[in-house]
């Protein structure tokens, strides 16, 4: 059958940028041969922000689901680590089995969570990273509030430590960048974003609305336990009440509104101004949050898509997209009759 | 083809559909008319399995679907349109169509691009493919709604008052692509006030009032039905 019209996925524009990314991953993939010390322990946290910020967009900006509560995930992946290497696990395995933890976490807590809708599931989500954080102190291991540490770090010596962790915090990073990538342009990435702008519609098209919801989920669980794992691997010290607190999700929320909400690109720009920000102005204390606080509420209510999003609508850049644009050829036909395209014998 | 049998929906106390028979053969078109609070759209969510029905059963093709929602009866072929259109505002027209044709008509790859591209031709939409969804306007977005609920390959269209709040003009517009689709063998179940467009569709027609079906037959001797006149035409007032 001929063709006469074309659906592009992609630009020459996304082949460069593709080609650019490979050769800044393989550049810092040779970080700890060729960067200081302080560097790397600065893209660390880079890339744990990034993190953060992907898995929060998966979740709010992709699926529609904005939760307050992620700081669940991040404390789950991180005292999942320690527990893991107290029972005797090799330490850089518990990490991101650690990880894998938040994942398996929030598939638990999606089969009743997932029941509430809007503010109510926003708080809940709070509530729920509230409670684990009292179940977790009550661990004998973590000694309440005053936390542990993760001992099986110290046996490495300081710079093979940070050269392991800085390339786990990498891999970690390329690996949830590329399965959102794919996902995202996957049918279940576009059912996602259907159930995010209207449920019952997506479920009258028929999207199967749980499952969906639920794939959304477990990723945002995953990217926020890897993060909080890695962190664990930065710090060494785990205290319940810093891991489980509610400034991880509000990190989160400032990157990706900033940045740009339901974007593949804008998160990644937000955790880098975000980390630039708090580079210069963290040491400021208070009025570096009240700032955080008054750029966010100014976004949502001036520039609701974020820098990116602005970009995107303004020049049309899409460097790397995950829609779909369809093109139409000279010859095609731009209206037809409907006796042509419907068939009853397609149903099961 | 599409069968249900003394079904009833209640809130708390308020009965808003009470033991209604309802019966649609392949490929007819019927009209559902009646007063406001008839209990139109609510039929249509019990058949479109948008609600539970709270007594009665529902089958298609001599299978019960009662228990199955509203995406499963999709997949089966029951495609529906919203009274209020419901694009998803996010996607472009395309990507719209795209994954209904995906998910509801669970087709893959370049099936699922030709059927989203024939949807937006039957409907007149491939002009703005590849606009948001958010930018179109009321006329557009009820013609992408339409087009969205095709791109599923449905054996059975709803249809929910899809001609409100447009002009005459507007209105004939969705009358011709409905007449089209009709003509492509798709059932289709119709609630409408603009009596006038509906008539031009339908082979049979069925006024609703307080829950319950007061009129079925054909769309002349429905309308000129004395308990419909004084129920929803105002004594004679078409």
């Amino acid at each position: 059958m001929t063709q006469y019209y074309g659906v592009e996925r992609g630009t020459s524009r996304t082949r460069i940028i593709l080609i650019i990314t490979s050769c800044l991953v393989v550049a810092l993939a040779c970080g700890p041969a060729l960067m200081s010390a302080n560097i790397l322990d600065h893209l660390i946290v880079l890339f744990i922000y990034i993190i953060l910020a992907i898995s929060w967009n998966a979740l709010a900006g992709y699926g529609g689901l904005i939760s307050v509560g992620q700081q669940a995930f991040f404390g789950i992946g991180a005292y999942a680590a320690i527990r893991l290497s107290y029972y005797g696990v090799p330490v850089y395995l518990a990490l991101p089995l650690g990880g894998a933890a938040g994942a398996m976490a929030a598939g638990i807590a999606s089969l009743f969570m997932l029941h509430l809708r809007g503010g109510e599931f926003a708080i809940g989500m709070w509530v729920l990273a509230t409670l684990i954080q009292q179940l977790v102190s009550l661990d004998p291991l973590i000694q309440g509030s005053t936390g542990t540490s993760l001992l099986a770090l110290n046996h490495f010596a300081p710079a093979s430590r940070r050269a392991d962790t800085y390339w786990l915090s990498l891999a970690v990073l390329l690996g949830l960048l590329g399965a959102l990538f794919w996902l995202l342009r996957s049918r279940q990435g576009a059912a996602m974003q259907a159930i995010r702008d209207d449920e019952e519609a997506a479920r009258s098209i028929g999207v199967a609305v749980a499952p969906t919801k639920r794939l959304a989920f477990v990723f945002a669980g995953l990217g926020a336990g890897m993060a909080g794992a890695l962190w664990l691997a930065a710090s060494i010290t785990f205290q319940p009440g810093t891991y489980f607190g509610v400034q991880w999700t509000a990190y989160m929320i400032f990157m990706v509104l900033v940045g740009g909400i339901g974007t593949f690109e804008g998160p990644i720009l937000g955790a880098i101004l975000f980390f630039a920000l708090e580079t210069i102005f963290g040491a400021t204390g208070v009025w570096y949050l009240i700032g955080l606080g008054a750029v966010s509420v100014g976004f949502a209510l001036f520039a609701p898509r974020g820098i990116w999003g602005a970009l995107e609508a303004r020049f049309g850049w899409r460097l790397l997209p995950v829609g779909y644009r369809l093109v139409l050829g000279p010859g095609f036909a731009r209206d037809k009759t409907a006796s042509s395209i419907v068939q009853s014998d397609h149903h099961a | 083809m599409l069968v249900a049998r003394a079904l009833s929906k209640q809130f708390g106390s308020l009965t808003v559909i009470d033991r209604v028979d309802f019966r649609l053969a392949d490929a007819e078109a019927v009209g559902i008319v009646g007063p406001n609070g008839a209990g139109k759209t609510t039929l249509l969510n019990l058949l479109s399995g948008a609600m539970q029905p709270s007594a009665g059963q529902i089958s298609y093709r001599e299978t019960d679907i009662k228990a199955q929602d509203a995406a499963a009866r999709c997949r089966l072929g029951i495609g529906r349109s919203h009274q209020v259109p419901r694009p998803f505002i996010g996607m472009t027209v395309f990507e719209n169509v795209l994954v209904a044709a995906q998910q509801g008509g669970q087709a893959q790859g370049a099936d699922a691009y030709q059927r989203g591209v024939e949807a937006l031709q039957a409907c007149g939409m491939v002009e703005h493919a590849n606009r948001r969804a958010e930018t179109l306007g009321l006329l557009d977005r009820k013609r992408l709604e339409l087009a969205r609920a095709l791109a599923t390959k449905p054996d059975i269209l709803l249809l929910d008052e899809i001609g409100g709040g447009l002009t005459d003009g507007e209105a004939e517009v969705l009358v011709r692509i409905i007449q089209r689709l009709r003509q492509g063998g798709i059932a289709i179940v119709w609630i409408e006030h603009i009596v006038h467009i509906l008539v031009q569709v339908v082979d049979r027609l069925i006024c609703m009032d307080a829950g319950r079906i007061i009129a079925d037959g054909s769309p002349s001797a429905v309308l000129e039905n004395q308990a419909v006149m004084s129920a929803y035409l105002g004594g004679g007032v078409v």
